[in-house]
């Protein structure tokens, strides 16, 4: 675990100690919390990435502090705490299983405001929870997977069954099957969002038994990197992770925290902040696609374009009905389309996946 | 069912367990010699990013090697001469150890991420490679993969069959006896903490240049500790921890290939097996205590000092 803060931070904050401060607005400081290394180039990478261009957009008038490799227990709150006690008056805490630490922070501390990525509980006026609709990025993936395929086998390294992952997979495969009737999709958990080598080897199995498109939901490049060396195409994960295997990667869902960041920290410093939940997609650019690999054909990359597009515009729903689960249930009728909360809480396969999903 | 998915399956299984023959082995000389290093995950963090960095900037997987080797051993030497020369606790030494080599990587590598290797390339033998079955699993590895086959041989042959092994298991039963009739225990357990680090900095290299050639934080992630723990699971016996690297290897692989056939087993318990499976399979041939309590070096852990 690191701490790194800028040398321009312990000055400033001197300064306001000693009370020579002449700026009328106090100095405004936010931390980040992250559960894995900034140079995984996936989700922390792309939180880091937000933080740096809040440091660009603002300058000298906001100090930030992050902390890498925060595991999800005890360390957690010790952290937050310690963010929360020496002057940071906005926090961002980027895991899902940093709700409970963020939430008892929040408590103690109700002049300093929170914002906790992924989760749901809002306990205390001074916390948000925001998430990105990532689902909608592995519908339009979807398109082309299932145009790209020729064994018509998707194989899907997942890492814990969680309706975030769940929705994925869901999303992936009701994409491809409405392009590909023939399509399979082979999913397999590995129970880890970060081991390179671990990744690798679920994406060797999915290969070997015959997928030719390699989808993860785990943060390393490993996945992609295997496909690249076995000629099989992937989707990168969070960060556009091109130069994993140029050939192989055919696009990525990415990341793009930026803009929130950036808007929450100015709603703080104007006065104007307020609890949220905040659940954004494509239409405001917190879910963006990687360039499309040269490989996919024009009229491929204008059909993911289009239902990108459509998506935006509200007329395409990656869960519009009618849906079933597996056991052939109807879980949304036809003609309507999913609520935030059935979304949030999917925890059942569609029809036409296989396997089960671990309990 | 066709066995089509077999070859590929075992080719995975032997670079899932040929980064924790490395270290394995290197521990078991440490041990064997007395000293308890848990640093064995901060060494081979520290030879994957030197392994990577010269693979990326000389193009040459051997150098690459070496490199990793070279930066597991000054990792080994800080924590030599810290423990054997200045009395410093191994165990607090060796977490440190970890905590450090897995920091200065992260460091070091910051400029590495995103670069990409070719990787260690395959050993090609003319006719023999190309025999069905047997060339793909005898003759189709990277030459790192029989270098860890022929470590274990020597290591077992080392410890057991030579005056110097014998003198290695000796410091670590009873660095008094051998101290007072005259041998150097500071230079015999120097020497095996430096083969135990450069041998974790192989383990290290092979990860970032052979089984996932990239550089990204972390991507040891554990295997370290998995040595560790073959060690003494294997009751010091360098086969043995052989053998347990390649269960613990060829199951976690299975579980993945059984996920893929859509075996309705808890994904959960199929991660667990690979930990479950080495542990009984190696407390069962190591079943007998007394035997066990022999392997076991009776001075693992104690700093030696000439106080007399």
């Amino acid at each position: 675990m690191h701490l790194k803060s800028k040398l321009g931070g312990a000055a400033a904050a001197a300064v306001l100690a000693f009370g020579l401060s002449t700026a009328a607005q106090a100095q405004m400081k936010v931390g980040f919390v992250y559960v894995g290394p900034i140079g995984d180039h996936g989700w922390n990478y792309q939180h880091h990435q937000g933080l740096l261009a809040l440091k660009k957009a603002l300058g000298s008038k906001v100090t930030t502090t992050h902390v890498e490799k925060v595991a999800e227990n005890a360390d957690a709150t010790r952290v937050i705490t310690k963010l929360a006690s020496t002057g940071h008056n906005l926090i961002f805490t980027t895991s899902f299983g940093y709700m409970n630490p963020t939430n008892k922070a929040a408590k103690r501390f109700p002049k300093v405001t929170f914002e906790h990525a992924t989760g749901y509980k809002r306990l205390s006026p001074n916390v948000s929870t925001y998430s990105a609709r990532f689902y909608e990025g592995r519908y339009v993936v979807g398109k082309i997977v299932g145009k790209m395929t020729k064994t018509n086998t998707i194989g899907y390294v997942a890492s814990f069954p969680i309706p975030e992952v769940i929705r994925g997979i869901n999303a992936t495969y009701l994409s491809a099957k409405s392009v590909n009737p023939k399509i399979k999709i082979k999913v397999v958990w590995v129970s880890t969002w970060y081991d390179p080598g671990k990744e690798a080897d679920a994406a060797k199995t999915l290969i070997d038994q015959g997928a030719d498109v390699i989808m993860q939901h785990t943060d390393s490049p490993a996945p992609l990197q295997v496909a690249e060396k076995r000629g099989v195409y992937a989707v990168g994960q969070a960060s556009d992770m091109r130069n994993f295997g140029k050939k192989a990667h055919l696009t990525a869902i990415v990341n793009n925290w930026a803009p929130y960041y950036l808007a929450r920290t100015k709603a703080v410093m104007d006065g104007s902040w307020k609890q949220q939940d905040t659940w954004h997609g494509f239409k405001e650019g917190m879910v963006k696609m990687a360039p499309y690999n040269s490989a996919i054909p024009a009229e491929v990359v204008k059909l993911a374009e289009d239902t990108r597009k459509g998506i935006i515009a509200g007329t395409i729903h990656p869960f519009e009905g009618e849906i079933r689960d597996q056991s052939g249930k109807i879980r949304i009728p036809a003609g309507k389309r999913a609520d935030d909360g059935l979304m949030a809480g999917m925890n059942f396969y569609v029809q036409g996946v296989d396997g089960t999903i671990p309990k | 069912m066709s066995v089509d998915w077999l070859i590929p399956a075992i080719l995975t299984i032997v670079t899932a367990a040929t980064p924790l023959v490395f270290a394995a082995v290197g521990e078991t000389v440490v041990e064997k010699a007395g000293v308890l290093n848990l640093g064995v995950e901060g060494m081979m963090i520290m030879g994957a990013i030197a392994a990577f960095a010269t693979a990326v900037s000389t193009g040459s997987g051997f150098l690459a090697v070496i490199a990793g080797a070279g930066a597991g051993l000054l990792l080994a030497l800080i924590f030599g001469v810290l423990t054997v020369y200045f009395q410093s606790n191994q165990v607090a030494t060796g977490l440190a150890l970890t905590i450090f080599g897995l920091g200065l990587s992260a460091l070091i590598g910051h400029s590495y991420v995103g670069k990409t290797f070719e990787g260690l390339a395959k050993l090609d033998i003319p006719g023999l490679s190309d025999i069905p079955v047997i060339g793909p699993l005898i003759f189709g590895h990277d030459g790192l993969v029989y270098f860890s086959v022929i470590s274990v041989i020597i290591v077992a042959w080392f410890l057991n069959r030579t005056r110097a092994g014998l003198l290695v298991r000796a410091v670590g039963e009873n660095h008094d006896a051998a101290h007072s009739i005259g041998y150097s225990v500071t230079l015999v357990r120097m020497g095996a903490i430096l083969f135990g680090g450069a041998m974790a900095g192989v383990g290290g290299a092979y990860l970032s240049v052979a089984y996932t050639p990239l550089w990204v934080e972390n991507m040891t992630a554990g295997r370290g500790w998995i040595a560790l723990a073959l060690v003494v699971f294997a009751s010091w016996k360098p086969w043995r921890g052989f053998l347990g690297a390649y269960l613990f290897g060829g199951i976690t692989i299975i579980q993945l290939y059984a996920q893929g056939m859509g075996v309705e087993v808890s994904a959960q318990f199929l991660s667990m097996l690979p930990y479950l499976a080495t542990i009984l399979v190696l407390v069962v041939i190591s079943r007998d205590s007394a035997k066990a309590r022999v392997n076991a070096p009776a001075c693992l852990g104690k700093n030696f000092h000439v106080s007399v």
